[in-house]
């Protein structure tokens, strides 16, 4: 077997504050002026990736998985040359290609037709092997009647449908695919399902990124797990799942377990236990995404019987800005009093309409009176991790805000 | 560098077509737009200076005069404007893939030519109309082409790199342009400038371009070489250096979009 892909103490590094923030010419002049030997100021770093080192062999389909900042995404952008490693090395053998978005580079005003040459050479396709294979492009698109149609009349279904019949056709020897599973009806999963595995076949090496664990298992013989910019686990695609999946739960146990937690304020009379997160079914979720309903169960313990307490909860951006506070007073529920020993309240959310990211929160239960507090600040923290919630390819992150509102467009 | 780029040609060919066909996609004139800019700029220069303020026109009529000069500015002007915010405008398309980023300027700098020759067979038409006597100098325009590509590219690049770093540059730059349009024969014959400051034209490369190109459509006057090859220098030098500086920051480029 050939290596197609060795990847060599990787690592990278972002500093801080240059991603948020775009400086202004005037503001580097007058630092200049302030300060002319001074050089630029120091600023924080972080790495998102740290010696991260594999190999890959033809026909292997590697699956990527790991959290939401893990470094997944930075990995592959390195990868694709998108963006360049503070350190390491990467020797390819053959041509990549890149399919961290669906349809990169589609534009509106022009046609199917148009957009098929348009994309194709963006991913790096000649303009010879797209009309070789045109017509299998648009057989696998199936938009061929709308062809010759701009595709700002396209549905967004049929927007993913043409590009990623697209990339299909690529050819690649290796090819780096994000998140484009997660989208798009049945059918359409099943076919871009299909043509990974004649990829596989053929003998190119996929790498691949999902947060859908049944498609990694199914597609993957190997599985990469990245936690905190380094390799954690590397193995066979069921093994590194499970251990990742366990990695969840686990948490729950001595994470979310909060009986341990320093710096609260209160008398202490009750206090919270633990929470959980739960689907409305009430089974315990690994993950929690984007527009997903939610159960937050707060278990917490009394020692003696408590009247009329208040139980609520601040949901805060990374920043500390408040999100929202929810309490079931505002509700207009009351709770008469509560026995000693343990029990649990639950909030159900409809949706969590929250763009991914980690959101610190803190926890209360007051009396009647939120001057006599039982328990106070008691600091959990909720990750949301990137859902299709627009069913369209295209993943909130956080240039999209902070919230997205159950919505329509009409055009 | 050059011979990535050489395999990334027909991106480059697909991002001009692509801008060009949107540009005209959806407006009624169409094509037409190309030339309405510099033809309309060209009456009311014609009033506004030739007519009104009476600035002198070489002993040129005053349509060829202005429009000659016009159609390199506007495509030197919007080349300029367009690679250097091609980054921006197109950083959905350069965070998500890799290709050579110096591709985004360079169909920028494609795309406005496809208007630039529109226009100039417009001014082929005025040349006909004022019954301009032909001369040898027309070898010349090609040449003058590459020279005013080279110009404008090198320089969208350059603000292009600069744009994504910082982002007043977008408010910079229009002014910049401004500024050089006056400081530039557009609206006044370069024979205007007293002898003692003539050599500040071939400072500005723009200069030269602009006076050799109304030159080479009428031939009433012989080319200053010295000052058109000092121009080209001046060319050669920012071109390597708005591309090298380009080259310079591109790796960080996707960080910091």
């Amino acid at each position: 077997m050939t290596r197609s892909l060795e990847i060599q103490r990787l690592s990278k590094q972002y500093r801080l504050g240059q991603t948020q923030h775009h400086q202004m010419l005037r503001e580097r002049l007058v630092e200049m002026i302030k300060h002319p030997f001074g050089g630029v100021k120091g600023t924080e770093s972080i790495w998102a990736l740290r010696d991260v080192s594999f190999d890959a062999d033809e026909g292997e389909v590697i699956g990527i998985v790991g959290r939401n900042g893990a470094g997944k995404s930075t990995l592959l952008k390195i990868l694709s040359k998108i963006t360049y490693p503070t350190s390491g090395e990467i020797r390819v053998n053959g041509r990549v290609a890149s399919l961290l978005e669906v349809g990169t580079g589609f534009h509106d005003e022009l046609t199917g037709r148009e957009n098929i040459y348009l994309n194709g050479s963006i991913l790096g396709m000649r303009k010879r092997e797209v009309e070789e294979r045109f017509d299998a492009i648009v057989d696998f698109s199936g938009v061929e009647r709308f062809i010759d149609t701009p595709i700002k009349h396209y549905s967004s279904g049929m927007r993913l449908r043409l590009g990623f019949a697209v990339a299909a056709h690529l050819e690649p020897d290796v090819l780096i695919v994000d998140e484009v599973l997660a989208v798009g009806d049945a059918g359409f999963q099943k076919k871009c399902i299909r043509a990974m595995e004649g990829l596989r076949n053929s003998g190119r090496t996929v790498l691949f990124v999902s947060h859908n664990l049944a498609a990694v298992e199914n597609l993957c013989s190997r599985g990469i797990w990245i936690d905190a910019g380094r390799v954690r686990m590397d193995g066979a695609a069921k093994d590194v799942i499970e251990s990742y999946m366990g990695s969840f739960s686990g948490e729950r146990v001595s994470g979310f377990d909060l009986s341990g937690t320093e710096n609260r304020s209160g008398s202490g009379e009750i206090r919270y236990t633990r929470f959980e997160y739960l689907s409305p079914e009430g089974t315990p979720c690994a993950v929690v995404r984007s527009g997903d309903p939610l159960v937050l169960r707060l278990h917490y313990h009394a020692e003696k019987t408590i009247r009329d307490p208040s139980f609520g909860i601040r949901l805060f951006t990374q920043m500390g800005t408040l999100i929202t506070q929810t309490g079931h007073l505002l509700h207009g529920i009351h709770i008469p009093k509560v026995e000693p020993g343990d029990g649990y309240v639950e909030l159900e959310i409809d949706s969590l309409n929250l763009v991914p990211g980690q959101y610190p929160f803190s926890l209360w239960i007051t009396g009647q009176s939120s001057k006599m507090v039982f328990d106070g600040d008691v600091r959990g923290s909720l990750e949301v991790e990137v859902a299709d919630v627009y069913k369209s390819g295209r993943m909130l992150d956080s240039t999209h805000g902070l919230v997205y509102f159950p919505q329509r467009w009409r055009v | 560098m050059i011979r990535e780029l050489w395999a990334y040609r027909e991106l480059v060919y697909f991002l001009a077509w692509r801008d060009v066909k949107v540009r005209y996609k959806q407006t009624v004139l169409g094509v037409l737009w190309a030339v309405i800019q510099p033809f309309f700029t060209m009456v009311l220069f014609t009033l506004l200076f030739g007519q009104l303020a009476k600035i002198p026109t070489d002993g040129i009529p005053g349509p060829i005069f202005y429009f000659s000069a016009l159609v390199p500015w506007i495509y030197f002007s919007s080349t300029v404007t367009n690679a250097g915010m091609s980054l921006v405008a197109n950083s959905g398309l350069f965070t998500k893939i890799y290709f050579p980023r110096i591709i985004l300027p360079a169909a920028a700098a494609l795309s406005n030519l496809v208007d630039f020759l529109i226009s100039s067979v417009f001014l082929v038409g005025f040349i006909v109309y004022y019954e301009v006597p032909l001369g040898w100098n027309l070898l010349l325009w090609p040449v003058l082409v590459v020279l005013l590509m080279l110009l404008a590219l090198g320089l969208g690049a350059f603000f292009a790199a600069l744009n994504v770093k910082y982002r007043d540059i977008k408010y910079a730059l229009p002014f910049f342009i401004q500024l050089l349009l006056f400081a530039t024969p557009i609206i006044y014959p370069a024979s205007m400038i007293p002898e003692r400051f003539q050599w500040l034209l071939a400072l500005n490369p723009l200069s030269a371009l602009i006076e050799v190109f109304r030159h080479v459509v009428v031939p009433n006057r012989s080319v200053d070489w010295n000052i058109l090859g000092i121009s080209a220098a001046i060319i050669g030098v920012l071109f390597i250096a708005g591309v090298a500086y380009f080259k310079g920051t591109e790796k960080a480029m996707a960080d910091l979009v």
